[in-house]
C-alpha cells in the first residue's frame, strides 16, 4: 500500500483544529446583557462607561462585565431579573438619546473573538421574534407626483402669463392644450427653464397638446425617495422599541424587511410602524423658554417645545409656515461656500407663505418641529389591551433667517452629519408615503424554543442511528465513516459560525438530511472495496482502488444536489435560504472529510500491517 | 460474517417494458391527481392569516370557535396542533385593506375570553406574496432540470441526459402525486425538499450511469442489456445502503423533528423511495430505449499524425 502524503494529514489536523476553534463558541453560552447605543448611531462617547457605573451602582448592581463590545456599551448581568432592573434604570438615566436593549451576549472569550469565531446566527423560527414585510405604495408616490405637476405648471404659466385653452390628467401624465403653437412653445421653453425634470412631448395627430410627464429618471429617483424615507423613519421608530439586534432592510424596489429578534408583541410594533410623522415650520417666538419651561406658564400665542438633540426649550409661535405635505424635496448637499447644508423645495402655495414671511423677518431664527402620532399599547389589570395615541413633538432644527426666500432655500452652517441627518428628517416627516405590512411571521420565544429542541433530537437520533448502522455493516470501516461524519458536521458547524449564516428549522432539516446524504461517499467506496474484494485483489490494493474508483462518481452526484441547492438559494425565501445554505456546504465540507478523512484514518490503521482480509465485511 | 458475498445478478432489464408501462401510468395518474385534485397549499403560497396559540390546558375547539365568532371571525377554521391545549386558528386571505390588523384583533379576542393563553406564531402572507412565491419557485423548478440537463449533457452524453432529466420529472410528479393523495399541507419548505429530492435522486441516477458508462468501455464483448444489467447489479447494494440511512435520518427527522418540518421529511421518504425505482426503471431504462450504445461514450479518437518521423 502507497504511503499517504503527510500534506493530507496535516490538512486534516488543520481542519480539526479550524473546526474546533470556530464551533467552539457555540458552546459557551450567554449572558443576560443591556446593551447601549446611540440612537443616532454615532460612536460611544468616552465617558458613556462612568455614566453606566454610577447609574448601576445607584441601583446595587454589580455586573460581571461592562465594556464596549462591537461598538456598543454591553452590561453582563447575573441574572435576568438583575438584567431588567439595569435596563429600567439605564434607561432613565441616560435618557432618550441612547438605546437600551436587552440582549443575550455570547461568553465566547476574548480571544476567539478576536479571531472572529462567533456562535451561530439563530434565525427567528429558533429564537423567536417578529419579522414584517413591508410595501411602499409606489402608485400613490407617482400619483402625487403627477398631482404636483397639474398644480405647479398652470400655476407657472399663469406667473408668465402664457395661456393655455385646457388641462386633463391621463395616467402618469398631465396634459395641457394651447390655442397655437407659440403659446405651445413659450410654454414648453418656460416650463424645461423651471423644472428640469419633467419630460415634454407633443404627440404628432394632437399637435397643439403638450404631454408632460417625469422623465424616468425623475420617476426612479422619486420612488427611491419615498422608499429611503420610509426605511430612515422605519428605524428611528426600531431603535425607539429598545431591540437588541434589528434588522431593517431594503429589498427589491419597494419592500422593506424588519425583523426583530425577540420580540413577540406585534401589536405594538405594528401600531409603532403605522405611526405617522409630520413636520412643520414655524417661527422662533420671542420670549424668555427657560422660564416658560421652569414656571410651566407660556406667553401667548406660543407653545414651548425641546429641541430633540440638546434638550433645550423653546418657544414657538402657533401659525405654521409650511407643513410636511408642502414639501417637495429635501436632500443634503453643500452651500456656495462649501460648508454642507440642506436643501429644501416647497410647493407654491407654501412657497407664497415663505416668502411673505421671510421678508419681514431677516435675521430672526426659524424652527422645524417633527411631530410623530404613535399608537401605544398597554395592559390593564385585567389585562386587556388599552390603545392610547401619543403624539411625540421634538424641534429638529433652529437656524436664522438669512434672506428672503420662497420655493428653495439652504439651512446652513450644520456639520455633514447634522446635514444628512436633518434632510432624513425632513424626509421622514414629509409626504410620508403609504407603507403597507405585506407579510407577518411572529413565532413566539416557546415555540422557538420547541423548535431548537426538536431539531437537535431529531439531528441526535438521525446521527446515532447512521452511526449504529454504519458501524454494524461496515465494521471498522463504518467507524472511520462515523468519524468522518463527525469531523464533516464540526466542520459544518464552524463554517456556518464563520460566515454568520443564519440557522433556521429548515437549516437543522438540511443538516439531518444531509448526514443521510454525506454517508453515501464512504457506502460507494466501501461497496466498492468489497468488490475489488469479490473479484479477487488484495486487500491493500482494494481499498486504493475503492478510495481511486469511486471518487469520481462521489464528484458527479454532488454536483447535481449543489445545483438544487444554488437554485433553492437563488429563490431565497427566508428560511429556505438556511435549508440551502447548510445542505451546500455540508456537501463541500463532506465531499473532503468523506474521501480525505476516512482514507487517512484507514491508511493509519492499515498501511503497515498485512492483511489477509479486509475488515469491511 | 460477510453481507452479501456475491453480486446479485437480478435481469433487471427483463421487466423493462413493464416498467416504462407503469411509469407511464403513474405519470399520467399524477398529472391527473395534481390537476383535477390538487394540492393542499399551504398560507405561503395561498396568503392568509395563520395563528397559533397554546392554552395552559385543554380547550375545546367549540369554545375558541364561539371566542372568534364573537369577534366576527365566524369564518375561522380552527383545530388542534400537536396537542389539545395548542390551537390553529386560519382565515383566508381577506380583501379587506388591513388584513395586517386580523392576526392582532384575534388575539385580542381570544385574549380578552381567556388572560393564560401564549402566543406561538403568526404568519400573515398578502396575496401578491404567495403569487410571486408560485412564479419564482416555479422557476427555481425549471432552473434546477436545466442545470442538472446541461451537467449530465456536459459529464455524459444527450441520451442519459433526456433518461435523467425524465427520471427526476417523474420523480417530482410521483411526490406531488402523494402529496395531493393525502393532502398534505405544500409550503415553501416542501418546495424545498422537492428541489433537494431533484439532486438526490439525480445522484442515484448518475452513480448508474457511471458504472455503466466504465463496464461499456470496460466490458466490449457483452451486449447493451447486458451491461446495463450487470451495472444495476453492482450499484444496487450502494443505493440500497444509501437509501437506507437517508431513510434513517428522515424518519428522525419526521418523527422529532415537529410540525414545520413534517411536510418536508413525508416529501423527502416518498421521494427517496421513488427515486430507488427510477433510477432503474426511468432514468436508465430510457437512455437504454433511446439507443445508448458504447461509441457514444467512448473519447474522441485521437487524429493520426501525418508525417510521422
Amino acid at each position: 500500500m502507497k504511503t499517504y502524503a503527510s500534506w493530507k494529514y496535516l490538512l486534516l489536523i488543520a481542519a480539526l483544529v479550524f473546526g474546533v476553534i470556530y464551533a467552539a463558541p457555540n458552546l459557551y453560552g450567554d449572558d443576560p446583557s443591556v446593551q447601549i447605543s446611540l440612537e443616532n448611531g454615532d460612536p460611544i462617547p468616552a465617558d458613556l462607561g462612568d455614566k453606566v457605573a454610577a447609574s448601576l451602582k445607584n441601583a446595587n448592581l454589580t455586573p460581571i462585565g461592562s465594556r464596549i463590545e462591537n461598538q456598543q456599551w454591553v452590561v453582563r448581568l447575573d441574572t435576568e431579573e438583575q438584567q431588567l432592573r439595569a435596563a429600567d434604570e439605564l434607561k432613565q438615566d441616560l435618557g432618550r438619546e441612547y438605546v437600551v436593549a436587552l440582549n443575550l451576549a455570547s461568553k465566547t472569550p476574548g480571544w476567539l473573538r478576536a479571531i472572529g469565531a462567533r456562535p451561530m446566527n439563530l434565525g427567528l423560527d429558533l429564537r423567536g421574534g417578529v419579522h414584517f414585510l413591508l410595501e411602499v405604495d409606489i402608485d400613490d408616490v407617482r400619483k402625487k407626483a403627477v398631482d404636483r405637476i397639474v398644480t405647479d405648471v398652470p400655476a407657472l404659466l399663469r406667473k408668465e402669463d402664457i395661456r393655455y385653452t385646457g388641462r386633463h390628467e391621463d395616467g402618469n401624465t398631465a396634459v395641457l392644450d394651447f390655442a397655437d403653437s407659440e403659446h405651445l412653445e413659450a410654454a414648453s421653453a418656460a416650463i424645461s427653464k423651471e423644472f428640469n425634470e419633467y419630460q415634454l412631448t407633443t404627440l404628432p395627430d394632437a399637435p397643439l397638446s403638450l404631454q408632460i410627464k417625469l422623465s424616468d429618471k425623475e420617476a426612479k429617483r422619486i420612488v427611491d425617495f419615498a422608499v429611503q424615507q420610509n426605511l430612515t423613519t422605519l428605524r428611528n421608530r426600531v431603535n425607539q422599541l429598545g431591540v437588541a439586534e434589528p434588522l431593517v432592510q431594503r429589498q427589491g424596489t419597494n419592500r422593506i424587511v424588519v425583523q426583530l429578534p425577540g420580540v413577540q408583541d406585534t401589536t405594538r410594533v405594528k401600531d409603532l410602524l403605522g405611526a405617522t410623522a409630520t413636520l412643520e415650520y414655524r417661527a422662533v417666538a420671542d420670549g424668555d423658554a427657560e422660564t416658560a419651561a421652569a414656571t410651566g406658564v407660556v406667553p401667548a400665542g406660543t407653545q414651548l417645545f425641546y429641541h430633540r438633540d440638546t434638550h433645550q426649550p423653546i418657544l414657538l409661535k402657533r401659525e405654521v409656515i409650511a407643513g410636511g405635505d408642502n414639501l417637495v424635496d429635501a436632500s443634503s448637499t453643500v452651500d456656495q461656500d462649501g460648508g454642507p447644508a440642506v436643501s429644501v423645495t416647497l410647493d407654491s402655495g407654501a412657497a407664497k407663505r415663505m416668502f411673505a414671511f421671510t421678508e419681514k423677518n431677516v435675521g430672526k431664527p426659524m424652527a422645524v418641529l417633527f411631530k410623530e402620532r404613535q399608537v401605544v399599547t398597554n395592559y390593564n389589570a385585567k389585562g386587556e389591551p388599552i390603545r392610547e395615541h401619543r403624539e411625540v413633538e421634538d424641534v429638529i432644527s433652529v437656524a436664522s433667517i438669512r434672506g428672503v426666500f420662497g420655493k428653495r432655500f439652504q439651512t446652513t452652517g450644520l456639520s455633514s452629519k447634522e446635514a444628512h441627518d436633518l434632510a432624513l428628517l425632513l424626509k421622514a416627516g414629509a409626504l410620508a408615503a403609504p407603507v403597507d405590512i405585506v407579510e407577518e411571521r411572529t413565532v413566539g420565544p416557546s415555540l422557538g424554543a420547541d423548535n431548537i429542541r426538536k431539531g437537535f433530537t431529531a439531528a441526535a437520533l438521525g446521527l446515532a442511528l447512521v452511526a449504529c448502522f454504519m458501524i454494524f455493516y461496515y465494521r471498522v470501516f463504518g467507524l472511520f465513516a462515523v468519524s468522518a461524519l463527525l469531523l464533516n458536521l464540526l466542520l459544518l458547524v464552524a463554517v456556518l459560525s464563520l460566515l454568520q449564516a443564519t440557522l433556521t428549522m429548515p437549516g437543522i432539516a438540511g443538516v439531518v438530511l444531509h448526514m443521510g446524504i454525506a454517508v453515501d461517499a464512504n457506502v460507494l467506496i466501501y461497496e466498492r472495496i468489497r468488490e475489488e474484494l469479490r473479484n479477487g485483489s488484495k486487500p491493500h490494493s482494494a481499498i486504493e482502488a475503492g478510495y481511486d474508483r469511486a471518487f469520481l462518481t462521489i464528484a458527479d452526484a454532488n454536483v447535481t444536489v449543489l445545483i438544487g441547492t444554488v437554485v433553492l438559494f437563488a429563490l431565497g425565501a427566508g428560511p429556505v435560504k438556511g435549508f440551502a445554505i447548510t445542505l451546500a456546504i455540508g456537501i463541500l465540507t463532506s465531499q473532503f472529510t468523506a474521501i480525505v478523512g476516512s482514507r487517512a484514518l484507514a491508511q493509519l490503521c492499515f498501511a503497515k500491517r498485512q492483511l489477509k482480509d479486509v475488515p469491511i465485511w | 460474517m460477510k453481507f452479501f458475498a456475491r453480486v446479485p445478478k437480478i435481469d433487471f432489464m427483463a421487466q423493462r417494458k413493464v416498467g416504462l408501462a407503469v411509469s407511464t401510468v403513474l405519470t399520467i395518474a399524477a398529472i391527473l391527481l395534481v390537476v383535477f385534485r390538487g394540492l393542499n397549499f399551504g398560507i405561503d403560497f395561498t396568503g392568509g392569516v395563520l395563528v397559533e396559540v397554546s392554552y395552559p390546558k385543554s380547550v375545546e375547539l367549540d369554545k375558541v370557535r364561539s371566542d372568534l365568532a364573537e369577534a366576527g371571525y365566524d369564518r375561522a377554521v380552527v383545530q388542534y396542533f400537536g396537542a389539545s391545549s395548542v390551537v390553529l386558528i386560519r382565515l383566508p386571505p381577506a380583501k379587506s385593506e388591513n388584513s395586517s390588523q386580523v392576526s392582532t384583533h384575534i388575539l385580542d379576542a381570544l385574549h380578552s375570553a381567556d388572560s393564560q393563553i401564549t402566543l406561538r406564531r403568526i404568519d400573515f402572507v398578502g396575496p401578491q406574496i404567495g403569487e410571486e412565491l408560485f412564479s419564482a419557485g416555479g422557476l427555481a423548478l425549471l432552473f434546477a432540470f436545466m442545470g442538472i440537463a446541461a451537467y449530465i449533457m456536459f459529464r455524459f452524453e444527450w441520451k442519459f441526459s433526456v433518461g435523467a432529466i425524465a427520471a427526476l420529472i417523474h420523480d417530482a410528479l410521483m411526490v406531488l402525486g402523494f402529496l395531493s393523495v393525502f393532502q398534505v399541507e405544500f409550503d415553501v419548505t416542501t418546495l424545498a425538499a422537492i428541489l433537494a429530492l431533484i439532486g438526490y435522486s439525480n445522484n442515484e441516477t448518475i452513480v448508474i450511469f457511471d458504472r455503466i458508462r466504465e463496464n461499456l468501455i470496460g466490458e466490449r464483448r457483452s451486449g447493451i442489456l447486458e451491461v446495463v444489467n450487470l451495472s444495476v447489479n453492482q450499484t444496487i447494494l450502494r443505493s440500497v445502503i444509501t437509501h437506507l440511512t437517508t431513510l434513517l435520518v428522515l424518519t428522525a427527522l419526521f418523527t422529532f423533528g415537529g410540525s414545520t418540518v413534517h411536510s418536508f421529511s413525508v416529501a423527502l421518504i416518498v421521494g427517496v423511495i421513488v427515486a430507488t425505482y427510477s433510477s432503474i426503471y426511468v432514468s436508465t431504462n430510457l437512455a437504454v430505449a433511446l439507443g445508448i450504445s458504447r461509441e457514444d461514450l467512448l473519447p474522441p479518437a485521437e487524429k493520426e499524425i501525418d508525417g510521422l518521423p
